[in-house]
């Protein structure tokens, strides 16, 4: 016996909803899997705290989403009874946690692009949705910050950190398109006043990636050619094994009450 | 989190050299602040043997709240629920910040986290044995709550007035946050015992069938077992005994059962209403000795995880300094 998979509508609402609200879960869980093996305690400690962050800005994101949805799911129906067809979030999210260059690198660009977006979801004409935001923002500009100090630190650090971080780079840029990919949902997201097309952030983010990596040291790549879709539910071979270890339970124990 | 067997553990004995009249005056006068209920700080004089004594204890505490992220951060990714989850990485959170309070606290002692983060490395220092106990189900991590966070509580508060005062501090902040767990953990498993299936009811009492007597371990050995404690007491280190402590736990923890309508893996055990207390069955001290002595299900796998993340941060902490320096340098030339 086991749980059975949920499938959300297509309104294009719920759509933009999820893709954001997976992108801070799917990060989230991402950056979980440091707990108990970070370099210093200090970090161990910072990396749990924002994962925490992601995770309540997800959890708020989702509860909205399914509301939209209006099926009478839930949070948890969200993320643990959709299978990897159904998830939204950027392939960038769901790539394995890497060293700790990679993990601050990405904690970065996300940062960094959350931050950007969460400024404008504020005025976004769907009052709950600007409500999370206004919670979010604050959280996602410490993020920004704790994260542009280390990437200073190892791009300008040793020879090695800077090599590593220039490898993490390699890694991530292509997976950063994504990002800025423009589509139905945003154009309808952007008409209706939900929030910005996602295509609208990418100078400001281009220039606020790239200006702290120019003070580590650090070149900004040209721009990639390849195009991820997360976003459509066309993942990478990463996410169907971190769902399965996170719908475990749910999936194993259906009617479980937890 | 944590603790136990504060007596457990490499000892040192105390120093049999002949002391001189200042000396021992000094350690009278110390003696009698103890005596009156003084609290101790940093800067005070104290003896050789209080100082270690304490460096040891807290390292050790302080060790066990950083290994004692590991059987929990075990489920973390698979925890059943974002509520479940959120309240597990907050745990864990804490546990690091704990782990911080700790290691400042044993350092205003005269020691370096370096140095102690070495003995732990090398296996020198010890953390608590619970922890070599693997979570083998997401109940366990309800039950680490209730019962190894009650376990802990139990220790902790009486430390709150421990005769070390940065120790007693870092106790008062501990044992807060530590009840807050305690109640959550709880408050999980008696939402799978009321509400839950029967395969979740079954996860809860196999769950607690592994961690009942381990729990009880934790309160180190018995009385007769543990001539360090009679020192630590006069000395306002320890306040209660451990059978003292280890009861009281077993009377706590009894009705609490009761309520998640579990059953507790001791057959005798029962209320003695001459004493006014439980009885209970014999631990397996061999068990106990086994673990702390590196032995356990688990030891060499929690350890493996903390050097590893050690070594493997290695770079990190090298290029923080690297960086550090080059911005001291920079700000002189300016």
């Amino acid at each position: 016996m086991s749980q059975q998979s949920i499938q959300v509508g297509e309104s294009p609402q719920v759509q933009y909803l999820l893709r954001l609200g997976d992108s801070c879960l799917v990060l989230a869980q991402r950056i979980c899997e440091w707990s108990g093996h970070a370099p210093i305690l200090e970090e161990d400690l910072a990396l749990s705290n924002m994962a925490l962050d992601l995770l309540g800005q997800a959890r708020a994101l989702l509860t909205h989403a399914a509301r939209l949805d209006g099926q009478g799911h839930d949070e948890d129906q969200l993320a643990f009874l959709r299978d990897e067809r159904q998830y939204l979030n950027p392939v960038l999210m769901e790539l394995p946690r890497g060293d700790f260059a990679f993990t601050v690198l990405r904690n970065f660009a996300v940062s960094t692009w959350l931050l950007l977006l969460w400024r404008r979801l504020e005025g976004s004409s769907d009052a709950e949705l600007a409500a999370i935001a206004g919670k979010a923002v604050k959280e996602a500009a410490y993020h920004q910050q704790h994260a542009a100090d280390w990437v200073l630190r190892l791009g300008d650090g040793t020879e090695e950190s800077s090599a590593r971080m220039r490898a993490a780079l390699g890694t991530l840029w292509p997976y950063c398109n994504e990002l800025f990919d423009s589509d139905a949902v945003d154009a309808a997201a952007a008409a209706q006043g939900l929030g910005p097309d996602w295509a609208s952030l990418k100078d400001e983010w281009r220039a606020q990636f790239c200006e702290v990596l120019a003070d580590a040291g650090l070149d900004c790549p040209k721009d990639s050619a390849y195009q991820s879709q997360g976003r459509r539910g066309i993942h990478s071979e990463h996410l169907g094994h971190m769902l399965a270890t996170m719908q475990y339970l749910q999936r194993a124990y259906p009617g479980g009450v937890w | 989190m944590y603790t136990q067997a504060m007596s457990v553990g490499p000892q040192d004995a105390p120093s049999s050299k002949i002391k001189s009249a200042e000396e021992a005056q000094r350690e009278a006068a110390f003696e009698a602040r103890i005596a009156a209920g003084d609290f101790i700080e940093p800067k005070d004089w104290m003896p050789e043997h209080y100082r270690k004594t304490l460096v040891r204890q807290i390292s050790q505490h302080a060790h066990s709240e950083i290994v004692g992220m590991l059987p929990e951060g075990n489920w973390v990714t698979r925890a059943p629920t974002l509520k479940r989850k959120a309240i597990l990485l907050a745990k864990i959170q804490d546990e690091a910040g704990h782990g911080l309070y700790l290691y400042s606290a044993a350092e205003t002692l005269g020691t370096s986290r370096d140095q102690m983060l070495d003995a732990l490395h090398t296996g020198k220092a010890k953390y608590s044995s619970i922890f070599n106990y693997p979570t083998l189900n997401w109940a366990d991590i309800g039950v680490i709550g209730w019962l190894v966070d009650g376990a802990a509580i139990m220790n902790q508060v009486p430390l709150c007035r421990c005769s070390y005062a940065p120790y007693a501090r870092a106790m008062i902040r501990v044992c807060r946050e530590e009840s807050f767990h305690q109640r959550q953990g709880y408050e999980s498993l008696l939402v799978m015992m009321r509400e839950g299936t029967a395969a979740q009811k079954a996860m809860v009492q196999d769950a607690v069938n592994r961690w009942w007597w381990p729990a009880l371990m934790m309160f180190g050995p018995e009385d007769k077992d543990s001539p360090n404690s009679e020192q630590s007491i006069r000395w306002g280190i320890k306040r209660v005994t451990n059978d003292q402590l280890r009861q009281k736990f077993v009377d706590a923890t009894v009705p609490q059962a009761e309520i998640l309508g579990i059953t507790l893996p001791d057959p005798d055990l029962k209320w003695n209403a001459e004493r006014e207390a439980h009885d209970f069955g014999k631990i397996d001290w061999s068990e106990f000795w086994r673990v702390v002595n590196g032995e356990g299900p688990l030891n060499r796998e929690r350890l493996g995880a903390r050097v590893k993340a050690w070594e493997d941060g290695a770079w990190v902490r090298d290029a923080a300094l690297a960086h550090a320096r080059k911005q001291a340098t920079k700000e002189q030339a300016a």
